[in-house]
């Protein structure tokens, strides 16, 4: 029998419910049991909530936990205890491990390693091609059966139109979302950073929001025409938000995300050939950012997801030409947010825990993403005032490669429930 | 002369970018003094005597690495070179193992060569000993900027003012770069001048005039930097031929003729001729080619006499991560 726990006091914040105050929560046998001021329910432990945020659990939709194949940069266990960390209940991890998640006995199998060591909900994406190739559609059908609840070529985009207009096709009728990395490799091939004036100083070769925007656009078109759903991955560029928000308002099924690196950094940070700044698509300009805060703002985009791209020292350590794509961010894409979006006035806490939970698990089709008696109690508190300094040994991920390393931030996680189970108490993980 | 208060601080000479006005003129005035020593009869001071300086060349280069050679050998110090095969670079060790076992020998500077940009800077992030760049990939080639701002200086008696076009394919230019820095830093006005597809972007923002027509560049330059092209890379898809090339952009004796009389024309060699230039025009009168060959020696000598002596220096910003001075 799970312990049963009562959360007294606490700012509750469920905007799906549209519930913002000073709430108790009282939860058993792994569902919230009762919302409500001043709960006379007998708990088995309660949890003093005084000043903190109690949120529905956060829901990351874009992760990468190298399992199988790169063990060595990720596993099941450590990537989702560094999610609990961050303060998530549920992420999704992405099939370009190796080998790819393509087929229903790739999918089992992860299965079975996320039944034995994840310490939150992992979901699996399932590839949308077979080998990521681009080439011949995987079976929607049987991975969704494994428990496959998206498709996605994610890092390798999907180049052909007519591959692309089947997976939207074959999505739709599966009844599974379809997450699309959108690049033009034509126009993109070889670039490492952001194509401008930074690129040009640093002599590195560039990679064009046209890239980016271009086979956006290509994409919201098809699914246009096919009145099937995409979702858009890591938003970048100006350009890209602003053909989603044209395209939302003329009725196509799309969502997008964007990950907290395009709304704090930009390319000039590349100039000092640190690796951590290298990630596709890459950190664009001064006038990105303040476009991916005005798409956050205005609801063009839906969901903040990390990215999380776990590499070794040594994978990183080399020279900027050599080095592999991607950061880790499970751990800081709350504190980013509060300390960039909320602190700053961009996104109230409400159109946060929007972004960063009920978004994300709606566009997934998750029973996830607010708090509601009968629920399951996925729950994450968070303390708004929390400062704190990000410290490379404070790091639970496997890998260490992110830019935020010694930066101060603001709010922070300290407690997490998985289905009833307290999975961290004040910031140690149980 | 610089400012007498100006003292070489830095472990290392990563790029143009990163330097003061005062520091550009320290490395020239010092090149001077050397420069003379050159011309004795015994070409050699003990300056870096006990010194050990290694070329860690990742990319052929015959010249550079010469000129690197005879600069160290006539300051005394003890010269090892290394060649290591791009293609090896990434199954091999990594730079940094590679330089902390350069470090571990005592190795006093390194000058490096590398086809990446940037490489020299997460090298001199990584060891104590100082670092030279001595060109890496599209991003700066220091000392050939600094011995063809020394030669402009000799022969034109200052930069300030001088109006200099930098011709060829500025996109994946190394020299362009570094000359666009230290010019415009000692007040020179800066042409650039290119087919479209070889001007890269926000150039303009680096402080310089861009053109695709060789006659804007040509007239009232007082002097001209021309690249050499390379049509075996990017320049194939970004110019059709060779010989279409000499013909809109190539140097020719009929083209000197709309310039001014004492222009003076520089190459970073090796040349191609008839396709940057005319033999006519490289071998002719206001030709500098081989000048600049003879001062690259003296300003290298510079160069590593001032990186070997500065005391303490402490880490440069152009070598730092983003979390590191304050970010966030």
């Amino acid at each position: 029998m799970s312990k049963s726990y009562l959360i007294k006091g606490g700012r509750v914040i469920d905007p799906l419910n549209k519930r913002d105050g000073i709430l108790d929560i009282f939860i058993s046998g792994g569902r919230i049991e009762a919302i409500g001021k001043d709960l006379g329910q007998r708990a088995d432990e309660t949890i003093d909530g005084k000043g903190r945020i109690v949120a529905p659990g956060l829901v990351d939709m874009h992760v990468h936990l190298r399992e199988p194949g790169r063990e060595d940069e990720e596993t099941v266990l450590t990537g989702s205890r560094a999610a609990v960390r961050g303060g998530f209940t549920s992420v999704l991890c992405m099939p370009n491990t190796d080998p790819a998640i393509d087929n229903p006995a790739a999918a089992k199998s992860l299965k079975a390693i996320i039944t034995k060591d994840a310490a939150c909900s992992v979901l699996i994406a399932g590839a949308a091609t077979l080998a990521r190739a681009g080439g011949k559609l995987t079976d929607f059908e049987r991975l969704k059966k494994e428990g496959v609840i998206a498709v996605s070529d994610d890092g390798s985009p999907i180049q052909n139109k007519d591959i692309m207009r089947e997976a939207l096709e074959h999505a739709k009728t599966a009844g599974l979302i379809l997450i699309e990395h959108c690049e033009d490799l034509g126009l993109s091939s070889g670039g490492v950073m952001n194509k401008g004036f930074i690129s040009t100083k640093a002599g590195l070769k560039g990679i064009s929001t046209k890239s980016e925007y271009e086979a956006i656009g290509r994409n919201l078109e098809l699914a246009k025409k096919l009145d099937a759903r995409i979702h858009i991955a890591h938003v970048s560029c100006g350009e890209s938000v602003d053909l989603i928000r044209k395209a939302k308002r003329a009725g196509v099924k799309v969502t997008a995300e964007t990950a907290p690196h395009y709304f704090v950094l930009t390319d000039e940070c590349c100039a000092a050939y640190d690796t951590n700044t290298k990630m596709n698509p890459p950190l664009r300009t001064k006038k990105d950012v303040a476009a991916i805060r005005a798409g956050l703002a205005d609801g063009t985009i839906d969901a903040i997801a990390s990215d999380h791209a776990p590499h070794t020292d040594a994978e990183k350590d080399v020279e900027f030409d050599y080095a592999p794509f991607g950061i880790t961010g499970l751990e800081t894409m709350l504190s980013l947010a509060v300390t960039e979006l909320v602190e700053k006035s961009v996104l109230s806490w409400s159109e946060l825990i929007l972004k960063l939970s009920a978004n994300p698990a709606a566009i997934l089709g998750l029973e996830r993403g607010s708090l509601k008696e009968g629920g399951p109690a996925d729950v994450t508190i968070i303390d708004p005032d929390k400062k704190y300094v990000f410290r490379k040994d404070s790091i639970e991920s496997k890998s260490k490669n992110s830019p935020f390393i010694d930066w101060e931030l603001k709010g922070k996680a300290t407690d997490v429930f998985v289905n009833g189970k307290h999975v961290m108490k004040d910031e140690l993980i149980l | 002369m610089p400012d007498k208060k100006t003292i070489w601080t830095k472990k290392d000479l990563l790029g143009l970018e990163y330097l003061s006005k005062e520091e550009i003129e320290l490395i020239l005035y010092t090149a001077e003094s050397f420069k003379e020593v050159t011309t004795r009869q015994i070409k050699k001071v003990p300056a870096l005597r006990g010194k050990t300086v290694m070329n860690l060349f990742y990319e052929p280069s015959t010249r550079t690495r010469t000129s690197f050679e005879l600069a160290a050998k006539r300051l005394s110090a003890d010269v090892v070179n290394i060649e290591i095969e791009a293609s090896s670079v990434k199954k091999g060790e990594t730079l940094i193992d590679t330089g902390r076992n350069i470090e571990a020998l005592k190795i006093d500077i390194i000058v490096v060569r590398h086809s990446a940009s940037g490489a020299p800077n997460i090298l001199a992030r990584n060891v104590k000993s100082r670092v030279v760049n001595a060109g890496d990939g599209w991003h700066e080639h220091p000392t050939q900027a600094l011995l063809d701002m020394f030669t402009l200086k000799s022969k034109l008696g200052r930069i300030e003012g001088l109006k200099v076009s930098i011709i060829g394919d500025i996109a994946h230019s190394r020299v362009a770069r570094s000359n666009i820095w230290g010019l415009t830093k000692l007040g020179a006005l800066v042409t650039v001048c290119a087919p479209p597809l070889l001007i890269p972007d926000g150039i303009e923002r680096m402080g310089v005039k861009v053109t695709g027509d060789i006659n804007e560049a040509l007239a009232d330059a007082d002097a001209i930097n021309v690249l050499r092209m390379q049509f075996e890379r990017d320049g194939a898809l970004a110019f059709p031929s060779k010989l279409e090339y000499f013909k809109q952009y190539g140097i020719t004796a009929e083209r000197l003729k709309q310039c001014k009389k004492d222009i003076v024309i520089m190459h970073p060699g090796p040349i191609n001729r008839g396709v940057e230039m005319s033999s006519e025009v490289a071998d002719g009168r206001n030709s500098v080619i081989l000048e600049q060959v003879t001062n690259g020696i003296a300003v290298r000598m510079a160069v590593l006499y001032l990186v070997s002596y500065a005391k303490d220096p402490a880490p440069s910003k152009e070598t730092m991560r983003v979390g590191e001075g304050g970010a966030g």
